[in-house]
């Protein structure tokens, strides 16, 4: 996983309120086999039906951060919302509210979700649209968002920011105790069930 | 003040503990198929990592196996594409796998069991909710999300907040045509579906101890049906006497060391669960379900319930379930009649299992109209009865011997109702559309499910 620090880019406004995970990835991408390339399944039905879409405007290509309305990411649990938007390009999600395990998904993968009031992610919208060149900068040590004279700061717990100023995924942190793996390990008993390997068979 | 079984198990497995971080705890056996590992596999990749322990970790085809011809290739691309994605996948990582047509290969939790790679006092995970089935000997088995199997398979361990502990006390003989399935559908009739939510749950009693491990296993395979994160039965005799002299069992001297520690694997007298439950096994018939989770179920000489006895989200969620699944409240079990019988699946999918089902229709016919499926779980199950002659007891009255998998368990693979087809199935959902678009199940016990083939409609061996 990508250490996250300080994060400027372009940003897309998508106005929409209780966009679920199903929304943001349909299930029929759920039958791939792969981790990655999910990006084509990102908010597919709306980018193949809304010609005005967001993300179907030229003048939003390259966007980092989507600023989103209120409730995003509720629904089913699927890890796959967090990779498509990871995939597509996303660094950063803003909006007032998350849905809980999305939330807890995406900052386990990397994905920085930002809680700001409505308000402000209003205000952000309309500068958004009104210059789809304007840098904002969403700075991870501070718990700061910024753009063009404003500044915001946001909530997030000590633990989930330190993991991921560091870019440690749940495995990396694990594999910083193979110490203690490896202790337990010759602590265990010798008649516990081993699976010879394919070719010793 | 003493400990449970539960606290025990996980206790022997803790790394590391830190305040305000969750366990780290050991994993001694990790199972995986073909549904929920290629992107734990896919991330291993992507992050340049290798399995930690190959020789803990043991694969199986099972979702996705067509039941009829395992030796040919699959024809849905979707599932083909899975299980050929697994057989890669093990192959690039050094990962043991049973593949269709294997003399092993069958459902991930009859196979663990039936080779001895389940042992009391063991950590079990597996990408698949009814790992809880592995707790039937004392083992501390639970499903874990495809991240978990990524984690795991790069650490063979997994960060966890310990679940809170509740014991399920039966006591009292069954009745005659009685089963262990009945004894878990009236559990978590009981209990409601989210009943056992947030904890690992420990059965005991005199009713259990007397259960054969095929029963044991039936019961704990069904704890995720209401809610509970693990499912366990102390290991006694019966188990040990189980695993002497399976492949996986340890021998000589060895044995001698692990049963005298399997012994120790019991709730203390003086500890304490945080929540209980009781049943009397002495008043319980036979149980079917006739709605759409496996809490709704009702004893089989009873009728369809009215929704309006229910309270609040029950009244409507029967309402719903009723309308979904065809049926008049008031009608009689008895009278609902059902164009397909499913004997299988990781519940009920046993040599045991086949047993019960073939005694009961030995010598008898499946009505005309109905279609009887019967899937051993695992190839060496179908060897096994096709020893005993089961195979024939079931051919000789109509119905169709397959080869292992999950089968109509779930709609993944060909073997699936038509949409509005109903079934009794002896499997342990009952969901919408979980035997196909469209499909009605009824849960049933084998017994339950030989004698409605038999009649046609819901029956117990006692009407026959
Ligand atoms: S038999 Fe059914 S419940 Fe068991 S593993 Fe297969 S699909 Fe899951």
């Amino acid at each position: 996983m990508e250490k996250f620090n300080v994060h400027a880019g372009t940003a897309v406004a998508l106005r929409r309120s209780n966009v679920d995970t199903d929304q943001i990835i349909p299930a029929v991408y759920l039958k791939r086999v792969t981790r990655t390339g999910f990006e084509d399944g990102l908010f597919s039905a709306w980018r193949a039906n809304e010609p005005d879409f967001v993300l179907n405007q030229p003048r939003f290509a390259g966007a980092t951060i989507l600023v989103a309305g209120p409730d995003f990411g509720t629904g089913s649990s699927r890890e796959h919302a967090v990779w498509a938007l990871l995939d597509y390009g996303f660094k950063v999600v803003i909006s007032p509210r998350f849905g809980d395990i999305f939330r807890g998904n995406s900052l386990k993968a990397g994905l920085l979700t930002v809680e700001l009031g409505e308000k402000i992610v209003q205000r952000m919208w309309d500068d958004i649209e009104d210059d789809p060149a304007l840098e904002v900068t969403v700075d991870l040590v501070e718990r700061q968002v910024r753009w063009s004279g404003e500044i915001h700061d946001f909530e997030l717990d000590d633990y989930s920011r330190w993991r991921l100023l560091e870019g440690l995924d749940d495995i990396g942190l694990t594999l910083r105790h193979t110490d203690d793996i490896a202790e337990f390990e010759r602590g265990r008993s010798s008649w516990l069930p081993t699976v010879a390997a394919p070719s010793a068979s | 003040m003493g400990q449970t079984l539960a606290e025990k198990l996980w206790e022997s497995h803790v790394v590391r503990s830190a305040p305000g971080e969750p366990d780290l705890l050991y994993i001694d056996m990790h199972l995986v198929h073909e549904v929920t590992s290629p992107q734990a596999f896919d991330g291993l990749r992507l992050a340049g990592r290798p399995v930690h322990r190959p020789d803990l970790t043991l694969a199986t085809e099972d979702h996705n196996v067509p039941t009829q011809n395992i030796f040919a290739p699959i024809a849905d691309p979707v599932s083909r594409t899975q299980v050929e994605t697994l057989r890669r996948n093990c192959e690039e990582f050094g990962v043991r796998l049973y593949p269709m047509g294997d003399a092993e290969q069958g459902i991930v939790h009859v196979i663990g069991p039936q080779l001895g790679i389940t042992q009391p006092g063991m950590t079990i995970v597996c990408g698949d909710s009814h790992t809880s089935t592995h707790g039937a000997f004392g083992a501390l088995a639970f499903g874990i999300g495809t991240s978990q199997v990524e984690h795991v398979l790069a650490t063979q361990t997994l960060p966890m907040d310990r679940p809170k502990t509740m014991a399920v006390t039966v006591t009292g003989e069954l009745p005659v045509g009685v089963t262990p399935k009945d004894v878990i559908l009236a559990v978590i009739a009981k209990t409601g579906t989210g009943g056992g939510q947030g904890y690992m749950v420990e059965y005991r009693g005199d009713t259990f101890e007397r259960m054969s491990m095929e029963g044991r296993m039936t019961v704990c395979n069904m704890s995720i049906e209401w809610g509970a994160r693990a499912g366990m039965i102390a290991p006694d005799q019966e188990t040990f006497d189980y695993l002497r002299g399976r492949d996986h069992a340890p021998k000589g001297a060895e044995w001698d060391a692990a049963v005298e520690y399997w012994t120790s694997l019991r709730t203390d007298d003086d500890a304490e669960f945080d929540a209980e439950v009781t049943l009397d096994a002495t008043t319980l018939t036979p149980f079917v379900t006739w709605g759409t989770n496996p809490g709704q179920g009702a004893p089989l000489g009873s009728s369809v319930p009215y929704p309006e006895d229910f309270e609040d989200t029950d009244r409507v969620a029967a309402e719903k379930a009723l309308t979904y699944m065809g049926l008049q409240a008031g009608m009689p079990l008895r009278e609902i009649t059902v164009d397909t019988v499913f004997v299988g699946s990781c519940t009920n999918g046993r040599i045991e299992d086949l047993r019960a089902a073939a005694e009961v229709i030995r010598g008898r016919q499946v009505a005309d109209g109905v279609r009887m499926l019967v899937v051993p779980g695992s190839m060496r199950v179908r060897k096994q009865a096709e020893q005993e002659g089961l195979d024939a007891i079931f051919t000789a009255a109509g119905a169709e011997w397959r080869q292992a998998g999950c089968s109509m368990c779930l709609g993944m693979n060909p073997d699936q109702l038509a949409p509005g087809e109903r079934s009794a199935s002896t499997s342990n959902r009952n969901f919408e559309g979980r035997q196909g678009k469209g499909g009605r199940t009824h849960l049933v016990s084998p017994l339950v499910a030989a004698a409605t083939a038999v009649t046609g409609h819901l029956a117990g061996p006692a009407d026959l």
